[in-house]
């Protein structure tokens, strides 16, 4: 018999493995595949920089996709009319501290750190801050059905945008 | 680039500095040029930040982003550090963040209330509307001539607002915010008037930046030439969602005959607008209707068009529910009144790098679900993360780059139109009404009002 312990420690290296995929399908821009990862009700979220917890439906986020708006954003970064990522930038993504807050169901909670590097036409930025994701267990791997990006940059300066996917 | 030397050494105050032709206004051949050391040069910003933004009404903010006595946020504004306070004596403040004591910025904080501030250096505090209360050990002064009035936190020399938008003047002597506005006032109505509750900032500053010099922003949101090429991809967007008005959107880019976006138009003291009164191709959450609003919401915005139709009649209703337009206050404040309303304002850091801030501007009487609606068709468009705003960002700051050929290659054109009446949305008239006011304000050393600068000086 497994430990309680033993499961926790399994699941977070589920949760891991999946969480470092993503990264390497996102660097790769891979984007299509990027996009199987979700529910059919999958959300994307990009907070102000101003205020970390709040609520797209009161509060002027950077950005808030829903599933259909998710598939649109890949569609034209996958096209030739996205003149803020033509040429693609490089992007490179250091994710740790992965934690699973809680579990419900076949729904897992999971925090992550990130910094993720955009290199492109010569400058280097990089975005920290933390993922929030609410994960669906299917099978042996997960979907996403909410991502959360929360920026600790105080402003996207000198950034100035986000452009790709965070 | 400039013949004598200045930043304070030297020859001290204007007069004396002769700055070599910068913008070329032809008429008579119809031509505009603008030399891009103005976008490159250090020592031109260096006079830029004396004679225009130390010159003219700076926007500071919302009255709705402190609406209660002891409510206040920091910003910066003009470059300076200040704190925006709504005041116990019910005014609206705009105090200099720095301690009359030794200098520290006394309040640290993005924004609260609070009944005071104090500086943590050595303890002075002040309350919402400036003055010094106290000061620890204040007996030490006793017997000097050091008064404690004359040590309150300094205001702009001028602070007056316009329909609960505030402005800032660092000249004394600069006509009242109204006067200055021109005919931009009656632009500003269209959005302040959508509601009798009034209108608000939302919750969420969207802080971002761009490595380029202002006035390629300034351009670029009063241009209408680049909607079609830059912003292909929101088009295609936004047909995709069945929300486009295929019918508006050729009306809107007719080139000859058709409404075209309206049409540039000059407003005066350097202020422009685009977009006349040609209904707009895509929703807007005030009242125009498009089916990715969904059913129940037709009759609601059919209602609210009716009463502002009563309230103003039928042609403002007409503007300020189904026409757009983008309004330009000289020098760096931007008011889209689009997919959703956004305040938009910069700051030049370098000649090659400015700090943006935007706000969405919505009615305070708004119901949840409508203010979501808006905030998502604001998302579509605007914003760093938008599916337009940083395309913007990305041709701006390929403009930037290839001013490294300013050598051999000097000159901006922005003749387009230029003897062609009435202006189309893709001609250039409002950005040159732009550059004629910088290029009289550059060519003035004397702080005269604004507005009573002689039209032809410079041009
Ligand atoms: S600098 Fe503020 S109290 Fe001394
Ligand atoms: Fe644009």
């Amino acid at each position: 018999m497994t430990s309680i312990a033993e499961n926790k420690q399994a699941l977070r290296l589920d949760v891991e493995e999946f969480l470092f995929q993503e990264a390497e399908v996102l660097a790769e821009w891979r984007l299509e595949e990027w996009l199987e990862l979700f529910t059919d009700t999958g959300s994307y979220y990009v907070p102000p920089t101003d205020i970390q917890e709040a609520d797209h439906r009161d509060t002027l986020f950077i950005i808030a996709d829903d599933k259909e708006r998710l598939k649109s954003r890949v569609k034209q970064l996958l096209g030739r009319f996205v003149h803020a990522e033509y040429p693609h930038s490089r992007t490179r993504r250091l994710i740790t501290n992965v934690r699973v807050r809680k579990v419900e169901g076949d729904t897992v909670w999971v925090t992550a750190n990130f910094v993720v590097y955009r290199i492109r036409l010569e400058l280097n930025d990089a975005y920290v801050g933390r993922y929030e994701y609410r994960l669906k267990r299917v099978g042996d791997t997960f979907k996403i059905d909410e991502r959360r990006a929360i920026l600790d940059l105080e402003a996207l300066r000198p950034h100035g945008k986000v452009s790709f996917i965070l | 680039m400039l013949r004598n030397g200045h930043n304070g050494h030297g020859n001290g105050h204007g007069g004396h500095r002769e700055l070599p032709q910068l913008v070329i206004d032809d008429e008579a051949n119809g031509l505009f040029r603008v030399h891009r050391s103005a976008f490159t040069d250090p020592e031109i910003l260096d006079l830029e930040r004396e004679r225009i933004f130390d010159r003219c009404w700076i926007y500071v903010g919302h009255a709705s982003e402190v609406p209660k006595p002891g409510d206040f946020v920091t910003r910066r504004v003009a470059g300076r550090p200040v704190i925006f306070t709504h005041g116990h004596d019910h005014k609206l403040h705009v105090l200099l963040n720095a301690c009359t004591h030794r200098g520290a910025i006394v309040c640290r904080e993005r924004n609260g209330n609070t009944k005071g501030f104090q500086c943590y250096y050595h303890g002075w505090t002040f309350s919402p509307e400036g003055e010094l209360r106290g000061i620890p050990g204040e007996d030490a002064y006793e017997g000097t001539a050091f008064d404690k009035h004359e040590r309150r936190l300094p205001e702009p020399p001028r602070v007056e607002s316009y329909r609960d938008f505030v402005f800032a003047c660092f000249d004394p002597h600069v006509e009242s915010l109204r006067d200055y506005l021109a005919d931009a006032a009656q632009y500003i109505d269209y959005v302040a008037d959508q509601t009798e509750a009034g209108m608000e900032i939302v919750a969420g500053q969207q802080e971002y930046s761009m490595r380029a010099n202002y006035k390629l922003l300034v351009e670029n949101s009063i241009d209408g030439y680049h909607a079609r090429t830059t912003h292909q991809r929101y088009f295609e967007y936004i047909a995709e969602r069945g929300e486009l008005d295929l019918q508006a959107m050729a009306e809107m880019m007719k080139v000859k005959g058709g409404r075209g976006l309206g049409g540039g138009k000059s407003l005066g003291n350097g202020h422009a607008v685009i977009g006349g009164g040609a209904t707009s191709p895509w929703g807007r959450p005030i009242a125009r209707w498009v089916p990715a609003f969904g059913e129940e919401r037709k009759a609601l915005l059919a209602a609210k068009i009716e009463k502002l139709e009563k309230r103003f009649g039928k042609e403002k209703a007409h503007m300020m529910t189904q026409s757009s337009r983008n309004l330009h206050i000289f020098p760096n404040l931007i008011i889209n009144d689009i997919m959703a309303i956004t305040v938009r304002t910069f700051y030049p850091v370098a000649p090659d790098y400015i700090e943006i801030n935007a706000w969405a501007l919505a009615p305070k009487d708004e119901r949840p679900e409508d203010r979501a609606l808006r905030l998502d068709n604001f998302l579509t468009f605007l914003g760093p993360g938008g599916f337009a705003t940083p395309d913007d960002v990305e041709a701006l700051e390929a403009c930037q780059r290839g001013f490294k050929t300013i050598k051999e290659s000097p000159w901006s054109d922005i003749s387009r139109g230029m003897k062609r009446t009435p202006p189309q949305g893709d001609d250039e008239l409002q950005m040159r009404a732009f550059w004629r006011q910088w290029w009289r304000l550059m060519n003035s050393p004397e702080r005269i009002s604004v507005s009573a600068l002689p039209a032809g000086v410079g041009a």
